[in-house]
């Protein structure tokens, strides 16, 4: 069971990680546990100094981040930390930020989602918070959040696809942010629908011109430097500025879709489509990586580029085998990789010569 | 009006590679010949730099009746130099070189880099740039680490490439790593190799080491070109013709490459502007200060000119220019970054 709750004093204050924009649904699953919710403060450098100044050297960028978060949410009152479980060493980071954060003095309770996608034991470790949390209740938020979900996922889906054409500056951001306002206050599923529907409409329709040169890239590897912008240094953003139609299959919405039941079928079609350059699976995110790569290359597209923390295992194992699909097709896979130490610049230098790179392939001269 | 003695103004197109190292600017015609070249260090100061190696660019197109109305900057300083000469194009390296070594070699397959202070390849099919890697982080494989161990040798590096080839037994060096490859190297003269033997050792230590970090997964195929001050040593050109087992091309223009490329791609960019050598006399500065309006900590770099704000970067919003050019009292940001 991964709830301890031991240390608490006064009411509780939950707080959690953050990752995109998905804090919106989280505090809509949190809402039942009626305590107040503390969002942790918006990541910046501090985040991350915060956090690798604590972490054991060698775990990757997520848990650092994911530690940033937790001090700040803990230096402005949270005393109740939630953490989900899943990946491979992802599944120790509880146990283990835990213990960093009690040597550090902070006192706290934990509650730890170990379940995957598992309503059921979300449910009794949230019961053990607040024990008058009815399933009704549990169920409608968890709904309610999945909708959101579903909403941030599409919309963010149509802005990495046209917000690279825009034809004036920061149109798209300015529409995702009044539309990230909106989801955050709704709580029906009609509502939700409609949030969705209307902001869908009013980014189709936002005047966007793409260039004969235009490319069309896809992004794979590990899920959390997927999506938290943040942690890629808004890879996404930098590739729309050089005028790249970006798509990514890995997000929240995807992630439940293919879990619990369909999860045996899922990893049977990605080893399908990971053929033949993987023949088992490389753990965590590894073979959609390389399934995906796989998929984008037939669809046609200019280029993918491949994210992970330094030192994720699943995907150098999955980095074999896309180099070996890269060489074997001339079909260019740009590698990624990150940790604190990252440069900024030397990451634009990479982007800036990828997309030339993906210009000059299509006979057309680089801008 | 001045064109009575039967001149006539041709184009010319100007391009500047500002490294960390080095400084280099050629200017070519519309044909892409070579009108003037230059190659200086640059010694920590890329505005002085770039300043001497105009006015070298400038004696030589002197008098040939060309005129400079494209520029292209690369290098780690480009945007700066960009900012200063107006240029049409700000490049990134890669791309420059790329460019710039297709307009010599046109079935290049493969283009080795070793530079003072990184390396990089780039692999080449079909006259298209597919694949590339670039290392910064290692010394092991650089010029820097064959000038520092000339140094402990006692052979100046000009001379290395005839040591090497003299040598008929190589000594094993570790080259996985600077610390390591020095120790060993102080071992290996303690217990007698020959220097010649040395020298080839190192040259074959930087070779494998370059091999196996930015070459690494990378199909190396022939024509080979390899550039960078590193290729000017035969010894290292002599020990990649070993290890890879094919013929490595050197440009007596290598070390010019990533200046010949931007050239092209200003060139080619169909951009024109009217560029004045007095660029030279006015005073450029750069500044670097902590932004401070949030946890970011951007490191906003402004650049001056006579006093005024040209361009900035390295803030990550709008806010970031503003507050660090109002601190230093100068005038409003006006021109955003070059890109
Ligand atoms: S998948 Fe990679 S990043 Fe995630 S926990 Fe495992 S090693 Fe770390
Ligand atoms: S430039 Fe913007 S993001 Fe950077 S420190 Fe200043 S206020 Fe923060």
């Amino acid at each position: 069971m991964g709830v301890n709750l031991a240390q608490v004093e006064g009411a509780y204050k939950v707080s959690f990680p953050h990752m995109g924009n998905y804090c919106i649904p989280v505090r809509t699953l949190a809402e039942p546990l009626e305590c107040e919710i503390v969002t942790p403060p918006k990541m910046t450098r501090r985040t991350l100094e915060l956090g690798a100044r604590h972490s054991p050297e060698f775990v990757c960028v997520p848990f650092k981040y994911n530690l940033g978060n937790y001090i700040e949410a803990l230096d402005i009152g949270a005393n109740l930390l939630i953490q989900a479980g899943g990946g491979c060493r992802f599944g120790y980071y509880a146990e283990v930020q835990e213990a960093i954060l009690r040597d550090l003095g902070y006192q706290f309770g934990m509650v730890r989602l170990l379940g995957g996608f598992d309503l059921r034991e979300h449910i009794r470790d949230f019961r053990a918070v607040n024990p008058r949390l009815t399933l009704w209740r549990a169920l409608k938020a968890y709904r309610v959040a999945l909708r959101q979900t579903k909403a941030l996922d599409q919309v963010e889906e149509l802005m990495r696809k046209n917000a690279g054409f825009e034809v004036e500056d920061g149109a798209f951001e300015r529409i995702h942010k009044r539309f990230l306002a909106e989801l955050d206050k709704a709580r029906e599923i009609r509502v939700i629908e409609d949030i969705e529907r209307r902001y869908l409409a009013e980014m189709a329709s936002v005047p966007i011109e793409r260039p004969d040169d235009m490319l069309r890239v896809g992004i794979v590897g590990e899920l959390y430097v997927l999506m938290e912008p943040f942690s890629n240094y808004f890879v996404e953003k930098e590739l729309a500025r050089r005028g790249v139609e970006v798509h990514r299959f890995v997000t929240v919405s995807h992630m439940v879709e293919n879990a619990g039941k369909h999860k045996d079928a899922y990893l049977r079609r990605m080893i399908e489509l990971a053929d033949p350059y993987l023949k088992y699976h490389v753990g965590a995110d590894g073979t959609e990586s390389v399934a995906m790569t796989h998929k984008l290359m037939r669809d046609g597209f200019d280029g993918v580029l491949h994210l992970k923390p330094f030192g994720c295992m699943p995907e150098v194992n999955a980095m074999a085998a896309l180099q070996r699909l890269s060489r074997e097709h001339t079909f260019p896979v740009l590698f990624i990789s990150y940790d604190e130490q990252t440069s900024e610049t030397g990451l634009a230098t990479r982007l800036d010569a990828f997309c030339d790179m993906l210009r000059m392939r299509k006979g057309k001269p680089s801008r | 009006m001045g064109s009575w003695k039967g001149e006539r103004v041709s184009k010319a197109y100007l391009g500047v590679d500002v490294g960390s190292i080095s400084t280099k600017a050629v200017a070519l015609d519309s044909g892409g010949e070579v009108l003037a070249r230059s190659y200086l260090w640059t010694e920590g100061n890329p505005v002085r730099a770039v300043k001497n190696v105009l006015a070298e660019v400038e004696e030589q197109v002197d008098g040939t009746g060309a005129e400079i109305v494209a520029v292209g900057t690369t290098g780690s300083a480009r945007q700066l130099t960009g900012a200063i000469l107006g240029a049409q194009v700000v490049k990134n390296e890669i791309t420059s070189h790329a460019v710039g070594t297709l307009s010599r070699h046109s079935d290049v397959q493969t283009i080795f880099e070793i530079g003072g202070q990184d390396s990089k390849i780039i692999i080449v099919r079909d006259g298209v740039p597919v694949d590339y890697a670039m290392n910064t982080l290692c010394a092991a494989g650089t010029g820097s680490f064959l000038s520092s161990q000339a140094r402990r040798i006692g052979v100046p590096v000009e001379e290395f490439g005839e040591y090497a080839l003299r040598s008929k037994r190589a000594t094993k060096i570790a080259g996985r790593c600077t610390v390591f490859a020095e120790s060993d190297l102080v071992h290996k003269a303690q217990i007698g190799h020959a220097v010649e033997d040395i020298i080839a050792g190192l040259c074959n230590a930087i070779v494998g080491n370059y091999l196996n970090n930015v070459g690494k997964g990378k199909e190396i195929l022939a024509p080979i070109v390899f550039q960078g001050g590193v290729s000017k040593n035969v010894g290292v050109v002599h020990a990649f013709e070993q290890a890879t087992g094919h013929e490595v091309m050197v440009d007596e223009d290598g070390h010019l490459m990533g200046s010949l490329g931007v050239a092209l791609v200003a060139r080619d960019s169909g951009g024109e502007a009217p560029f004045s050598f007095a660029v030279r006399d006015v005073a450029f500065e750069t500044v670097g200060e902590e932004c401070g309006g949030c946890p970011n900590e951007c490191e906003v770099v402004l650049v001056l000119r006579e006093g005024e704000v040209l361009d900035g970067w390295g803030n990550r919003c709008p806010r970031g220019m503003e507050r660090v050019a109002e601190r230093l009292g100068v005038s409003k940001v006006t021109v955003t970054s070059a890109g």
